[in-house]
């Protein structure tokens, strides 16, 4: 069977080293909110889509920091890239997660691709192709909670909570209250990479 | 022709003997023999019984070459231990004439492993409609005794009961494979829970069983002599019983892969196992153990069933019928019977040698291993233990349910009137 | 290592959940401006049918053809007389094509097996109904509409109405319903019940209208005409009047309960077109879905480097 999803949480290890604790995730995400909002000037024809597993429900959060900031909703949706990933006939076959795009769809809009860690680069390519079948919206920004480096592919993102210069022998986990019961970043020294990290 | 002298045998399971054959007599027997100029054969730890008599071979010859032939039919017979095997009718053209029968005949007598008796079809063309002619069969060289359209039911009951009536005029009997022709139509397996799991159309047991009984009570009420080919369920050996327990003509026989494999095999789908009858249950298979151990099935009769690769490597629904058993009779006999205690070795002689030699009347068979009697003798190894190996076969065709399967026990030699067929484990 | 789906049970429960959350992420796409994803782009996919089923073999083209891969469509029609070597040099043709998965259909239960088992190709198998054995994406389908409409199925009734002992959807629905928790009662008059039923662990019954008003799902099954030549019942009429669904029938049932049907459907013989047609009626939904569990199948086959889902190779059931 192949990983049931991507929602267990990392076993920490004793080497885990917080970087980032509940606070830091807050502000950080509350910056990202005000920094999209005045990159976009306001609401208009903003949506979030959050990159499952962990990336749907910091686009939530963000879009609960900018409804409270301009006092309006905005569409909130989530993408899931697995039959777009470039290394899907690497691994046995993943189960898919959730595609829902929010209605009023992604046509002519501004997108904003949320995910937790921002690694190699290829999920966001592969992001980048899936929107592609969904519609053609007008801009797609991305924002992440980490940046760790190490890209492989020509991506950065527009909006950072954290640049975390790494080692590529250690692993970076995110740690949210919706699937862990805590909000933190953790890194962890050389054990191997677990979870999503592994999927970079 | 040179002597034979067998050192050391287990007669029937019995205490060690010497064994002298000569001029294709059993010349001697006693401990300690010696005799001049005769080829010794050891015999330590070996049983000797007498050639195996088979009431129910299909040799293919003539029509379907391509499966077996006489020659390699026979070789595979000898390599069985038998002496002597009948030839079903069910060939191409059907051996329904006294001229189809005495070509069959004489092919046996040219081929040289065994002798070949062949069964007459009781009706033309085993099309169940007119009686074929029986007693121009039984006059012809072929002194053909036992009629049967197997592969097919005389399921005509006046038709069965005239065949019955008619061959008592010469000492015939009737061969009856028993199946009820309605009842399965386009018959797959055992009727039970797995046939409608695996969505095989169903053979019940009822099909059997209603055949044999109503052929029982017509034997009875002509008095004729009646054989039940290839029983297969724990109801026909009841039938079976009360016929007999009516002091009724009725005799039967149990094929080996009955006495072994259950329809649990058809799960598979691998046509290697479709066979007709179908594998039964575990319950039936233990009832045909105790029908033959009890003497109520009389004879073990293997139902050679050969069959080109092309016919069994398909679908289960397009494949032949038939599996076969020549050369891994004794070893299942062995397995199923001996060493489950349930038959001595004069039994397995009893019901693999004598009965069969005495229902098909053949006079130079079957004979106790007496001096003076013919030197038709098996020299077989129980201790022996192999896997299976469909490509080490004598027959021509390859479809042997028991591939990769360990049985027990090889025919070391077998002997035709005193001439080896097979010696040391090999064709001669 | 897994590689086919030859029969419902083959599929642990958690395999049959996977399979249905799959499918519910796919069925979406039936929503998108592109319907079609790249998960199986430079796959091939055959669908080889030795008999005809226009609608299986459409449902399986288009779920190959939205997951990018590329399908062939090999009708090998021959009578159930002619010998079966030609399945076997199919195989080896398809072998030798490429194909990564053979999608069959065939007249004779068990082939599906047979291709899977017999060592002529290294494809993965789908059964798409073999003989009167199994058609477990059928099952898949139905239990994936019943999930939709009544959510999990743990403990719900599901009547399986008419030709069991011909329906091959019967078998694998049997399995599937029972791995996920459902309680199954199979109606139909004594002839058309296969010898053994009880060990089926399922519920069975003669009686249509005792059954009715407990069932959450009603599923009618196709009956052929010709089953009366064999005496199986007597007459249509009076098949239909103690088998068939119809208004009367259908007023006793739960407001929520559904009725289904694998098609092709004989309307007036074990369905009356009002009932067909009604709204408690799920049968052209049944056809959607079907697409979309197509898709889940070949996407968990397929789309990785191993197989998610579905039959150990070497395994005969």
């Amino acid at each position: 069977m192949p990983a049931q999803s991507a929602a267990e949480p990392g076993t920490p290890t004793g080497s885990d080293r917080a970087v980032m604790d509940d606070r830091d995730v807050s502000r950080a995400l509350t910056r990202i909110a005000h920094e999209i909002l005045e990159r976009n000037k306001g609401l208009r024809d903003l949506v979030l889509l959050g990159i499952p597993t962990r990336g749907v429900p910091l686009a939530r959060r963000i879009a609960d920091r900018i409804a409270a900031v301009e006092g309006a909703e905005v569409p909130v949706g989530s993408l899931d890239v697995t039959m777009y990933r470039d290394d899907l006939r690497l691994r046995p076959a993943r189960p898919l997660l959730p595609t829902e795009i929010p209605h009023g769809g992604i046509d002519g809009k501004v997108v904003v691709l949320v995910d937790d860690v921002l690694f190699s680069g290829r999920t966001i390519r592969a992001a980048l192709d899936a929107m592609n079948d969904v519609g053609r919206p007008e801009a797609v920004r991305l924002a992440v909670l980490v940046d760790r480096g190490h890209r492989e592919l020509p991506i950065r993102a527009d909006f950072v909570g954290k640049n975390l210069p790494t080692s590529l022998v250690e692993s970076v986990r995110v740690h949210l209250d919706e699937f862990d019961d805590e909000d933190a970043v953790l890194i962890a020294g050389t054990s191997a990479p677990t979870g999503e990290e592994q999927t970079r | 022709m040179s002597d034979f002298l067998i050192k050391g045998a287990s007669l029937l399971g019995a205490e060690p003997v010497d064994l002298l054959l000569s001029d294709g007599t059993v010349a001697e027997i006693g401990s300690g023999l010696s005799a001049a100029g005769a080829e010794i054969v050891d015999a330590d730890g070996l049983v000797a019984l007498p050639g195996l008599v088979d009431l129910h071979t299909h040799l293919r010859e003539p029509g379907r070459e391509d499966a077996e032939t006489v020659e390699t039919g026979t070789q595979a017979a000898a390599m069985g231990g038998f002496t002597a095997v009948h030839a079903m009718a069910n060939t191409d053209p059907v051996a329904d004439t006294a001229g189809v029968v005495e070509q069959v005949w004489r092919l046996g007598r040219e081929a040289g492993h065994c002798d070949v008796q062949p069964v007459g079809a009781v009706t033309v063309g085993l099309a169940g409609e007119r009686l074929a002619e029986l007693g121009a069969m039984a006059d012809s060289a072929a002194k053909v005794r036992v009629f049967s359209d197997d592969g097919k039911c005389v399921s005509d009951a006046v038709l069965m009961r005239r065949a019955l009536e008619y061959v008592k005029a010469f000492d015939g009997v009737v061969a009856q494979h028993a199946q009820e022709p309605r009842l399965t139509e386009d018959a797959q397996m055992n009727e039970g829970e797995l046939s409608g799991r695996l969505g095989l159309r169903g053979w019940p047991a009822v099909a059997e069983e209603a055949i044999i009984a109503r052929d029982c009570l017509l034997a009875a009420h002509v008095g004729s002599r009646l054989h039940v080919c290839h029983v297969s369920t724990a109801g026909s050996v009841e039938i079976v019983r009360w016929a007999k327990s009516k002091g009724w003509n009725v005799t039967a026989e149990a094929c080996p892969h009955h006495l072994l494999l259950t329809d649990e095999l058809a799960a598979t789908y691998d046509p290697i196992y479709k066979v007709n009858p179908p594998l039964r249950s575990a319950t039936d298979v233990e009832a045909l153990r105790e029908g033959l151990a009890d003497g109520t099935i009389d004879v073990v009769a293997t139902d050679h069933a050969p069959h080109p690769h092309e016919d069994k490597d398909c679908e289960w629904q397009a494949a032949a019928f038939g599996m076969l058993g020549l050369e891994t009779a004794l070893s299942v006999v062995q397995q199923t019977m001996v060493d489950t205690g349930l038959l001595t070795w004069r039994g397995v002689a009893e019901r693999m040698s004598a009965t069969p030699a005495r229902i098909g009347r053949l006079s130079g068979h079957g004979r106790p291993l007496e001096v003076g009697e013919p030197a038709n003798v098996v020299l077989y190894d129980p201790a022996f233990s192999k896997v299976v190996d469909a490509t080490e076969l004598a027959s021509l065709s390859r479809n042997t349910p028991y591939v990769g399967r360990e049985l027990p026990g090889r025919v070391v030699a077998t002997f035709l009137r005193g001439t080896p067929t097979v010696l040391d484990g090999k064709l001669q | 290592m897994k590689r086919h789906l030859l029969s419902a049970g083959d599929l642990t429960r958690d395999d049959a959940e996977l399979l249905l959350r799959t499918a519910e992420e796919l069925r979406s796409l039936a929503d998108r401006p592109i319907k079609k994803l790249p998960a199986l782009r430079g796959r091939t996919v055959v669908n080889l049918f030795f008999e005809d089923s226009t609608r299986t073999r459409i449902s399986f083209e288009a779920a190959a053809k939205r997951l990018s891969a590329d399908v062939i469509n090999f009708s090998a029609k021959g009578s159930s007389l002619s010998k079966g070597e030609s399945l076997k040099d199919t195989s080896l043709t398809l072998e030798a094509m490429g194909a990564d998965a053979v999608v069959v259909r065939h007249w004779a239960s068990g082939a599906p097996h047979l291709l899977a088992n017999a060592g002529w190709s290294k494809s993965s198998v789908v059964n798409a109904g073999d003989g009167t054995h199994e058609h477990p994406t059928q099952a898949l389908l139905d239990a994936f509409t019943m999930w939709r409409h009544l959510g999990n199925l743990d403990g719900r009734r599901v009547a399986i109405v008419g030709d069991v002992l011909h329906s091959r959807v019967a078998r694998s629905n049997a399995l599937l319903l029972k791995t996920l928790g459902a309680e199954v009662t199979l109606v139909a008059p004594p002839t058309l019940l296969p010898v053994g039923v009880e060990g089926w662990d399922v519920e069975t019954s003669y009686d249509l209208d005792a059954v009715l008003p407990k069932a959450d799902v009603v599923m009618m099954l196709r009956v052929q005409r010709e089953r009366m030549n064999a005496a199986f019942f007597p007459t249509v009429r009076e098949y239909s009047r103690r088998y068939g669904l119809d208004g009367r029938r259908m007023a006793n049932l739960q407001d929520h309960t559904i009725v289904m049907h694998p098609g092709p459907m004989i309307r007036g013989m074990e369905i009356t077109a009002d009932v067909a047609d009604s709204n408690r009626s799920v049968i052209v939904e049944q056809v959607t879905n079907g697409v979309a569990v197509r898709m889940a199948v070949l996407y968990l086959l397929l789309g990785g480097s191993e197989p998610a889902v579905g039959a150990t190779e070497g395994t005969n059931l």
